[in-house]
């Protein structure tokens, strides 16, 4: 092993990088371009939820319900003089999101008495929370009125049995913002590292540079090593880019270690490093490394690493598939140190299956560069 | 000792057999030339000894070490210029001169010199900055020439390394080759110019696969049957169809405004037409064993 050739293919590596506006652009771009449409565009907070109230009654009682749903902040309610075909247009337009129908013999019947919700369900997400925030207006102006007839029969105050206290201990704004950017890191650094990376060795097979650089004394670990080396700048500079928008632009609070975060970082992309390196050296061609490289890193640390989509709703044969996609460790690494402070000792575990992960692609790849060209 | 040894060397890529039984032992500071037609297997043999291709069959020693198993050694000792420019578009000449010197470890007191002089050499020295996509072919040999003679190793294999290179400069980088093999230097080259040819010690002439002759110029020459005519035709055509008519004829081939013509020692050509009797060139040579192989074959 000499560190003088793997230094030298180091050099050579992000000379290519500097100069090919492509791969330098994609390095830098995909990570603003990513941060800024998850950072910005998507949030999966239901607030202002747009609705049409149809009161049949018109009565003090159907209005002090309407009230409560005008003074809160997760509903917008649009009309409060709708009907039917209205609230009908409304859903079909997606104008709104549901429509609430107080019955004529609302305050008659209020003791037994119901209200109808009609939900557009075809968002089921939106559509569940929704619900469950209508339930709630609607259980507490019930709970209150029951209370108030109480009061005024038995000249008492009188409480409900039980009621939940709710704390939120970790974000307790309950900004998705909060928890999508920090698991943005690691789909970022998957892109850049197993993509760009499948895109360096088989370029040296299409341009005849790889029976030339085998031909001298350098050994195929040296070659990785070294390739490896310059994208791992690139990834690095990547992962500082996106911490400083998490913290200063996007104003996620980073409760944990800054060491733990750099040694996490440092492990999964040498890992994700590793893996670009394997499938470009196993595919020989820039177009099918560009197409497995895609398939095997965006999605999987997209899709599967619970960066988005919770882990635990998930069918049980794709929860056990998440236990092989390293980017799921380093979710709940960057969550953890981001959201609740945690470090080494919660995460020791996840932590090693990262290293075990990248110690193992390492030894494909290497395994893969073969001194031989047929 | 050899430089290089081959004993019954076969490469076949699926159906297609490349190399067939090839034996042949190369002396340390020999010149080795390797001749003939496209296809007839010289690159696959080159490769096969710097272990970038294992063979099917048969044994290899380079250095003493074998290419198959012992690669690294092997690699040690060698330098290989490989007939593709095997160099880097975006780097400029002295970034993969630079590049390359690491790979060889070459120390920065040695370098500095030794690139000035085969900068010098090879009159490359104004091109010095500019990328090697943006030289001319003729450059970008003489580039990946200048890249593999930064180091002095043992062996040194070069696949058809003057493709392209002007005469001026060819002349230039042979007289290179030939300063390094004045220092001990196994040198093995095919190429497709045989008056390059003429300056090896030995050739081996390889078609199909076979190496079918195999000695120094003059032996190649010597061993020659028949002889060898020397016609100036007025009318090339007419001429040659005339000679071809005859028995006793084994080939006609132009060569510049003269007609080379290999006849059997019984004919006298000079009965027909003026001709005289000369002393056959490489390419003559070269020419008459490889239409007599496909003949037989």
């Amino acid at each position: 092993m000499s560190f003088r050739r793997i230094r030298a293919v180091f050099r050579k590596e992000f000379l290519h990088i500097v100069r090919d506006p492509r791969s330098l652009g994609m390095a830098l771009l995909i990570p603003i371009l990513m941060l800024g449409l998850f950072g910005y565009a998507l949030s999966l907070d239901v607030n202002h939820l747009p609705a049409i109230i149809y009161d049949q009654d018109n009565s003090p009682a159907s209005r002090d319900l309407i009230q409560a749903f005008q003074g809160s902040t997760y509903f917008d309610v649009r009309s409060v003089s709708g009907d039917y075909p209205s609230i009908e247009k409304g859903i079909n337009s997606n104008k709104i999101v549901f429509g609430l129908v107080i019955p004529p013999d609302f305050t008659r019947l209020l003791e037994g008495g119901n209200v109808q919700v009609l939900l557009d369900g075809s968002d089921s997400n939106t559509a569940s929370i929704a619900m469950a925030y209508v339930t709630t207006v609607v259980n507490l102006y019930a709970l209150e009125r029951t209370a108030q007839r109480l009061d005024q029969r038995t000249g008492m105050h009188v409480k409900p049995l039980t009621e939940a206290q709710v704390r939120v201990w970790y974000n307790n704004d309950l900004k998705s913002r909060n928890f999508i950017v920090p698991g943005l890191i690691p789909v970022i650094l998957m892109i850049i590292a197993a993509l760009l990376t499948s895109l360096c060795i088989a370029p040296e097979w299409e341009n005849g540079t790889m029976e030339q650089l085998l031909s001298t004394p350098i050994r195929p670990t040296e070659l990785l090593l070294g390739k490896l080396s310059a994208f791992f700048v690139l990834g690095a500079a990547d992962t500082v880019m996106s911490l400083l928008a998490a913290v200063f632009l996007f104003n996620v609070p980073l409760k944990g270690s800054l060491a733990f975060l750099g040694l996490s970082s440092f492990i999964f992309l040498f890992g994700a490093l590793s893996w670009g390196i394997f499938i470009s050296a196993a595919t020989k061609s820039q177009l099918i490394a560009y197409q497995v490289g895609l398939l095997s890193s965006f999605l999987p640390a997209f899709l599967l690493s619970g960066f988005i989509y919770a882990v635990d709703n998930m069918p049980t044969v794709i929860r056990f598939i998440t236990n092989f996609i390293p980017a799921k460790y380093y979710v709940t690494i960057m969550k953890g140190i981001f959201l609740k402070g945690v470090g080494m000792k919660v995460m020791w575990l996840e932590l090693l299956w990262l290293t075990v992960y990248a110690v193992i692609i390492f030894t494909l790849a290497v395994s893969k560069m073969k001194p031989k060209i047929a | 000792m050899s430089a290089i040894e081959i004993i019954g060397l076969t490469k076949s890529f699926g159906s297609v057999t490349a190399i067939s039984k090839l034996d042949l032992a190369i002396a340390v500071g020999e010149v080795f030339g390797l001749v003939g037609p496209d296809g007839a297997g010289k690159t696959t043999t080159l490769r096969i000894l710097c272990g970038l291709v294992d063979p099917t069959e048969g044994q290899t020693r380079v250095a003493g070490f074998d290419p198959v198993k012992q690669t690294t050694q092997v690699r040690d000792q060698i330098e290989y210029m490989a007939q593709r420019f095997g160099l880097y578009q975006d780097l400029t000449v002295e970034e993969n001169m630079d590049f390359y010197a690491d790979l060889f470890g070459i120390s920065d007191a040695t370098l500095e010199p030794l690139k000035l002089r085969l900068l010098g050499m090879t009159r490359m020295e104004p091109f010095r900055n500019r990328p090697a996509g943006q030289l001319s072919g003729g450059m970008k040999q003489k580039l990946a020439l200048m890249c593999a003679l930064l180091h002095k190793p043992a062996i040194l294999l070069l696949d058809e390394p003057t493709n392209g290179v002007d005469p001026v400069s060819r002349r230039d980088f042979w007289l290179i080759l030939e300063d390094l093999v004045q220092g001990g230097m196994t040198l093995i080259v095919s190429t497709s110019y045989l008056d390059e040819a003429e300056r090896c010690g030995r050739v081996g002439l390889m078609h199909e696969g076979r190496l079918i002759r195999c000695g120094s110029p003059a032996e190649l020459k010597k061993a020659m049957p028949g002889l060898f005519w020397e016609v100036e035709p007025e009318d090339m055509r007419a001429t040659r169809r005339e000679l071809e008519a005859h028995q006793g004829i084994w080939g006609v081939k132009p060569s510049g405004a003269t007609l080379h013509v290999h006849a059997s020692p019984e004919v006298n050509v000079s009965d027909w037409m003026t001709a005289r009797i000369i002393e056959p060139s490489l390419e003559d040579v070269f020419v008459a064993v490889v239409t007599a192989e496909e003949k037989h074959a």
